[in-house]
């Protein structure tokens, strides 16, 4: 059993502690909008903000998020998200949207730590998000027109 | 949510391979340190020292080791130290890129993968060796050098070298790595033992 806040809401998921977040979220919270892609912290699909930094949530035991705080791609806030969504809209950047809210997580991760990215620090920050859709051109396209929309 | 075939199957190759090197090492475990006093043995204390340093590299150059020991920007991973997947690189501080920290991934403490065979190691923190004491690749000589240059380890004496291979918890975790990695050699109490040996037989380097 873990107590932790989801998008600024105090829950409670009784399930072992070994279950992984993202079980927690998709089969206990019933918040499907975190996907399932790999379950080794090889594709992404997962990414979840634990405490304000990007986490894959297939290989986080639910034991070690007692009293953290969780955003999910449902409701991550803040002018870094709002400028990447409204990017991807923009841009049509998904194709099948699989792995997209993983997407959206480590863009808005990565504006929050450096708002002007290169297409180095964008590579690098992205590096671990898989697309078998290969929309990566778009994605990175997008991150800089975020950013660009970030400068005021 | 089906456990993934792959995985199984590379878990299968890794153990028949633990196995198969096992055999062919007779009756020496590879897991084997030699207890320090076996150094006795060797009159030259100078000799004695490098013997010891040696030693010290049976756990040194083991891919626990050497994997987040890099003299580039990018880690390996595995027995066999394959290309980190994801590709990631040190960054500024040796923990990862903005939005891509070693920690988006690599927790507290190792986690099994629930969905197969083998786990994600972790531990609290978790980080590359600064890139001046990137080992892969050098010689030994060229590892005890370093290891003793106050410019490139840290500005860390001997008394601090023995600390961090004896007491630090990252370190430490080369002996428990977790399903799917086979533990460095001997245990940490015993390396830790090797190097406060070579230490007080002088800290010898081997010749090139």
């Amino acid at each position: 059993m873990a107590t932790f806040t989801v998008n600024g809401q105090d829950v409670t998921v009784d399930m072992t502690d070994d279950t992984p977040l993202l079980w927690a979220l998709r089969d206990g919270l019933n918040m499907t909008g975190t996907k399932f892609g790999c379950g080794v912290a090889q594709c992404g699909a997962c990414t979840v903000m634990v405490d304000g930094s990007p986490r894959r949530s297939c290989v986080t035991p639910l034991g070690s998020v007692d009293g953290a705080e969780i955003e999910t791609i449902e409701a991550v806030e803040g002018p870094e998200a709002q400028a990447v969504q409204e990017a991807w809209v923009d841009i049509a950047v998904p194709q099948c949207g699989w792995c997209q809210s993983g997407q959206i997580m480590s863009a808005t991760a990565l504006l929050r730590l450096n708002p002007t990215p290169t297409d180095e620090d964008i590579d690098r920050a992205m590096a671990g998000n898989l697309c078998r859709c290969a929309t990566y051109v778009r994605i990175r396209r997008a991150i800089h027109a975020a950013a660009k929309s970030l400068e005021g | 949510m089906p456990p993934p075939s792959r995985l199984r199957g590379r878990g299968m190759r890794v153990s028949v391979s633990i196995a198969v090197a096992c055999l062919w090492a007779g009756s020496v475990s590879a897991e084997d340190l030699q207890p320090v006093g076996s150094f006795d043995r060797i009159p030259d204390e100078t000799e004695r020292s490098v013997a010891l340093f040696e030693e010290m590299l049976k756990v040194i150059e083991h891919p626990r080791c050497l994997n987040c020991h890099p003299v580039g920007d990018k880690p390996t991973q595995g027995d066999d130290m394959r290309p980190h997947m994801p590709p990631v690189v040190r960054g500024d501080a040796g923990f990862g890129a903005e939005g891509m920290m070693c920690s988006t991934c690599h927790g507290t403490e190792n986690v099994a993968f629930v969905t197969g065979d083998g786990s994600i190691p972790g531990h609290e923190p978790w980080h590359l060796a600064p890139k001046s004491m990137g080992w892969v690749g050098l010689s030994g000589a060229d590892i005890c050098t370093q290891l003793k240059d106050l410019e490139r380890n840290g500005g860390r004496d001997l008394a601090a070298i023995h600390e961090h291979m004896a007491e630090d918890g990252l370190v430490g975790w080369g002996w428990h790595p977790g399903p799917g990695r086979e533990p460095a050699p001997g245990s940490q109490e015993a390396f830790g033992q090797i190097v406060q040996a070579w230490i007080d037989t002088g800290a010898a380097c081997p010749a090139d």
